[in-house]
């Protein structure tokens, strides 16, 4: 009850008007820079670094909590409303939430974007309380072995989202594998198909990619078939989630919080992972109502992927406090938050620190709370944002995605990049091609090719090195199991044929 | 209407995020605004150096407008070719390291440092060889014996290939007589995945700089076989490079210089500035409190030290086989 005791303590110094005051500071300028494409938490809390200078740690890092969080929660926003993720980690959000609102269930959507995202950010930050030692030593017995046949494994589980056509998803991914390749390679500080551009060296940013080829790519779609066709009329619908919605949401977001924590303490697992493999269970598991539904906005994959992806916002706090080991460029922000007070996150910060720490983690519950109690809400009001004409709403779309973009580098090749990236998703969705597998190729590609170098480089070149570990045999082992499964489930109910369905924009 | 209401909250909000990195500069009087680059994103060692010296610098003229702005990319040169373009400026500084020396031999950079008008040094920060507690090395010596054995079996993990660690992994193999090229070097984005991959015993050794490692090999999970100064560091039980017999010395420096083309009178103000900003309380505080070491100089001396690192760095980059 030791930890306890101090948590409550934490609670009595973080719960002051004026840190409240920081955490609605917070969370409101994280839900914006979550909205807003291009723009993300990790920026945000660098360039509020300064404040360090004069606002006590505690008000500090309650004001960073709720930034961290907001941007993660965030990010669903415009995925669900708009198909236009503003964060790479809601990307998967907008495959199924952007269909529920188009069939007028853009409020329950975001709702369970909202409780789900309350839920898992609470649960985790439990956990953060009682099982950080446990994580930790979990976390660190990965090595680049287990880390590559973890990529093997999310390539397999996320097959399923690739399409229903596979060398179109095949080609998607191409896409995504080749702009992965471009920089220095990591490992041998080799350039890569940088054209001889010294702005390309560093690669292009993955939020270049992802606001490209879906903010822009989907604004440009929608701009040539406004022509054609009259927009079609989305309705509104209901304000809130109906019984049906609570009971297909809770599981969803149990799994979600189950899958996110743990990704989120491992140094190489970031936010995204945890929502595709999310997404995949929650599709394979899907029966009943919501096996049809899945591809034309199933709630279980909006509610899943949201809660994945603020459980690993706080897993990530895991390694930072507990090692002092930076897992996200939030995190790496963050331990230079502490350092400018003098902090050094570790072993010893527990001991040493106490009243901040526990002050911290006070603050992310306050943070978590404050945020559900801002967007729930909001949330109906949110889905309105449909009704507003369509050119006006795609044009506020392409100025933010740009000024995001550019503000992240101040670089003008970034924007090239992002017409050029945007032009290649107006035609990937005109040709049929599906948006999400390239930004997952650009996300798994390098890692697993880094990962795998390294594995080997470590193993003197013996490629039993990468089945050595049991953590890397499991999963490897259940990578083929996600392979096989399908084919033998196709096997024995081969007398079902699959209905027809419509050719449909898949994305 | 809606609309109108999410516009301008939008925009507000982007005033805000964009009024904390640039600072409006067009409001009061005086000289221009002196302007700090820092060539790298918000967040790592430059971009702390620049915007501690921001708040050094208001200290010591409450008056003077600083402002530090961000041009990240390919090892700060793309921060380096945005300077050589400001020819002349004299109120502009750019924050650079060893690092960047080392980046401009990498990726064969078109403009180098010699475009550029030193101006000062401010810190250093040494480098420290660790091994995890459960590892066989005792020393330095047992390091080089297995090295010297087969180079391919000791696996190093640092920061990024042809960074500050992957520059002392070659000095060092160079000289226990090991080809560097041979070196079996696994890079990192930083020290902290590399850390990961030592706390879980997957590699043979370990360098990054001492800040990244000190915690843990005070706390027994790490072992430090050595550091790269000169002498020994208080509060930490390693040997030098030197005494555990490798002829190694490497300091990863941060400092200023400021755009080709300054007259006298220019270059002269901004050491003055500098000088200033560094006897001052706040930088002293930053200092110790970040755990860099001063090691200020200026003029011809940071001038002739610029010149020999790159000598130095030049040489080892090419037996590293990192040049793109």
């Amino acid at each position: 009850m030791d930890s306890f005791q101090l948590l409550l303590d934490g609670f009595a110094g973080a719960l002051t008007p004026v840190n409240l005051m920081y955490a609605l500071i917070g969370v409101t300028l994280g839900t914006l820079v979550g909205v807003l494409p291009g723009i993300g938490p990790a920026m945000t809390v660098a360039l509020l670094l300064p404040i360090t200078f004069t606002v006590p740690p505690t008000s500090a890092f309650i004001m960073f909590a709720g930034i961290y969080y907001g941007g993660m929660y965030g990010g669903s926003t415009t995925s669900i409303l708009l198909n236009t993720p503003g964060e790479s980690s809601s990307m998967i959000t907008a495959l199924e939430g952007n269909k529920m609102a188009r069939r007028g269930r853009a409020a329950q959507a975001l709702a369970t974007a909202a409780i789900g995202s309350f839920v898992a950010g609470t649960i985790a930050t439990a956990l953060l309380v009682v099982a950080a030692p446990a994580v930790v030593s979990f976390a660190i017995s990965f090595g680049p072995e287990d880390y590559f046949a973890l990529a093997i494994l999310a390539f397999t589980a996320v097959s399923s989202v690739l399409s229903r056509s596979v060398v179109r998803g095949l080609a998607s991914l191409g896409f995504g594998l080749v702009i992965g390749l471009i920089g220095i390679d990591q490992q041998t500080g080799q350039a890569r198909l940088t054209l001889g551009l010294d702005q390309l060296l560093d690669g292009v940013d993955v939020v270049v990619v992802a606001v490209g080829l879906f903010a822009l790519g989907e604004a440009l779609y929608v701009a040539s078939r406004l022509r054609h066709s009259l927009p079609e009329v989305v309705p509104v619908g209901r304000a809130w989630m109906g019984r049906t919605d609570w009971r297909r949401s809770w599981l969803p977001w149990l799994r979600g919080t189950a899958f996110g924590f743990p990704f989120g303490a491992l140094p190489g697992g970031g936010a995204e992972i945890p929502t595709f493999l999310s997404y995949a269970a929650e599709k394979r598991l899907a029966r009943g109502v919501a096996k049809e539904e899945f591809g034309k906005g199933a709630i279980e994959g909006v509610a899943g992927p949201e809660a994945a992806n603020n459980a690993s916002a706080a897993g990530t706090l895991v390694p930072l406090l507990t090692l002092g080991l930076p897992t996200s460029a939030t995190a790496a922000i963050l331990l230079a938050a502490f350092q400018q007070y003098g902090l050094q996150p570790g072993p010893q910060l527990f001991d040493h620190n106490p009243a901040l720490v526990w002050g911290m983690i006070a603050s992310l519950f306050i943070g978590n709370t404050m945020l559900l109690v801002l967007n729930l809400p909001l949330a109906p009001l949110w889905a309105r944002v449909l009704r507003i004409p369509r050119p006006y709403l795609y044009a506020g779309i392409v100025l933010f995605a740009a000024l995001g973009v550019y503000a992240l580098n101040g670089s003008v090749v970034d924007l090239v990049a992002l017409f050029l990236l945007g032009l290649l998703g107006y035609a990937m969705r005109r040709f049929g091609l599906p948006v999400a597998p390239a930004v997952i190729g650009l996300i798994l590609g390098p890692m697993a090719e880094i990962q795998l170098r390294r594995a080997l480089a470590i193993g003197a070149g013996d490629v039993t090195t990468l089945v050595r570990s049991p953590i890397a045999v499991i999963l490897l082992l259940l990578a083929l199991a996600a392979l096989v499964a399908p084919l033998f489930r196709k096997l024995m109910t081969r007398r079902r044929t699959e209905p027809i369905v419509p050719a449909s924009r898949e994305d | 209407m809606r609309l109108r209401i999410l516009a301008a909250v939008a925009a507000l909000s982007v005033a805000a995020v964009s009024g904390c990195g640039a600072g409006s500069g067009s409001d009061g009087g005086g000289t221009g605004a002196l302007r700090i680059m820092a060539p790298a994103s918000p967040g790592g060692g430059w971009d702390q150096t620049s915007r501690t010296a921001e708040q050094a610098l208001k200290s010591v003229d409450p008056k003077r407008k600083v402002e530090v702005f961000n041009v990240p990319g390919a090892g700060g040169t793309i921060g380096l070719a945005q300077l050589a373009g400001e020819k002349g400026n004299g109120n502009l500084l750019m924050t650079m390291g060893l690092v960047m020396v080392g980046a401009i031999e990498q990726n064969k950079s078109k403009v180098t440092l010699a475009q550029t008008t030193p101006i000062a040094k401010l810190t250093e920060e040494y480098e420290i060889i660790v091994v995890p507690a459960a590892s066989p090395f005792k020393s330095v010596a047992d390091l080089v014996a297995a090295w010297k054995a087969d180079p391919k079996k000791v696996s190093i993990s640092g920061g990024s290939a042809g960074g500050t660690d992957h520059i002392a992994a070659g000095l060092m193999a160079k000289a226990a007589g090991v080809d560097p090229k041979q070196v079996n070097y696994i890079a990192h984005s930083g020290g902290g995945e590399a850390l990961n991959e030592l706390l879980g015993n997957k590699v043979s050794a370990g360098i990054s700089g001492v800040s990244e490692f000190a915690e843990h090999v005070k706390s027994g999970k790490l072992r430090a076989l050595a550091v790269t100064s000169a002498q020994r560091l208080p509060d930490l039980d390693a040997p030098t490079l030197k005494e555990a017999g490798l002829n190694v010395e490497l300091t990863n420096w941060r400092g200023f210089v400021a755009p080709g083309g300054l007259d006298e009178a220019a270059k002269k103000s901004l050491t003055d500035q500098v000088t200033k900003m560094h006897d001052s309380q706040v930088w002293k505080d930053a200092v110790a409190k970040n755990g860099w070491i001063d090691s200020f100089q200026t003029g011809q001396q940071f001038a002739d030290y610029l010149n020999a690192e790159q000598t130095k760095v030049k040489a080892i980059i090419a037996e590293l086989g990192v040049v793109s």
